[in-house]
């Protein structure tokens, strides 16, 4: 009884096996990918090539 | 198998030499946990998996400019910068709050977007085209007082001051236009609607 009024119900919609989707994933690796900086004379580029 | 037991340090600092696969075993290491942290804030999937993504394009810029400096600290880094921006969506949700739609109300039935999508743009514009051609058949003087009023948008009064004949003159003009438009759109089954 103490149990069900100390759990927080809110709580145990979040599961500790949610993950992000599979193509958030692969757009991060993407970016990351497609992402290189340049360093010019004391400044750094961001350029994304695809 | 040797990268799975590398710690996150040896990970961070081989992706900040260019080995793009550390950060896909740093992302699968610890999407779980940093996934978790987010939702268990905005209690929103497509809102947690944008601001999963946001940190981690932050961890990426940062990594790849050589700014990161908490070597063997990387897990509490991400956290943190997942925190800001949870803080950060709140602060621009209560700038702007958000309207969530429900069964019994739905914001889009008393708003409507009035802008013609791509097919509707293209009919309008071959409507537009079939009226001109139309109009072009009408005996000149008709067509003149036509294109008078409706796309010169001018009076019968300054009609007539123009073209030199009464008002009436020009009034019976405009009407016969209208009649001998409406018999060839009739006669040829013209659809001239949107």
């Amino acid at each position: 009884m103490q149990k069900s009024y100390l759990k927080n119900s809110r709580m145990d919609s979040v599961t500790n096996n949610m993950v992000p989707k599979e193509e958030t994933i692969r757009f991060i690796l993407d970016y990351s990918s497609a992402l290189s900086v340049i360093d010019y004379k004391m400044m750094k580029f961001e350029a994304l090539l695809n | 198998m040797k990268q799975s037991t590398s710690s996150d340090a040896l990970l961070v600092s081989a992706y900040m030499k260019g080995n793009e696969s550390a950060l896909a075993e740093l992302v699968t290491r610890h999407k779980q946990r940093i996934f978790s942290f987010i939702y268990s804030k905005v209690y929103d999937r497509d809102i947690a998996e944008d601001i999963f993504q946001d940190t981690f394009i932050k961890v990426i810029k940062t990594l790849k400019r050589g700014a990161y400096n908490e070597e063997g600290k990387f897990l509490p880094w991400v956290m943190r910068i997942s925190h800001n921006l949870v803080i950060d969506h709140f602060r621009r949700n209560n700038r702007m709050p958000k309207f969530a739609n429900n069964t019994d109300f739905n914001i889009f039935s008393v708003l409507s977007d009035s802008t013609l999508n791509i097919e509707r743009q293209i009919i309008k514009g071959q409507v537009e085209d079939d009226v001109r051609r139309l109009i072009e058949e009408l005996p000149d003087d008709q067509k003149e007082v036509l294109m008078m009023r409706i796309y010169k948008d001018l009076s019968f009064k300054e009609i007539s001051e123009q073209t030199g004949v009464s008002i009436n003159t020009a009034l019976g003009r405009m009407r016969y236009a209208l009649i001998n438009l409406r018999k060839v759109i009739e006669k040829h089954n013209i659809i001239l609607t949107n």
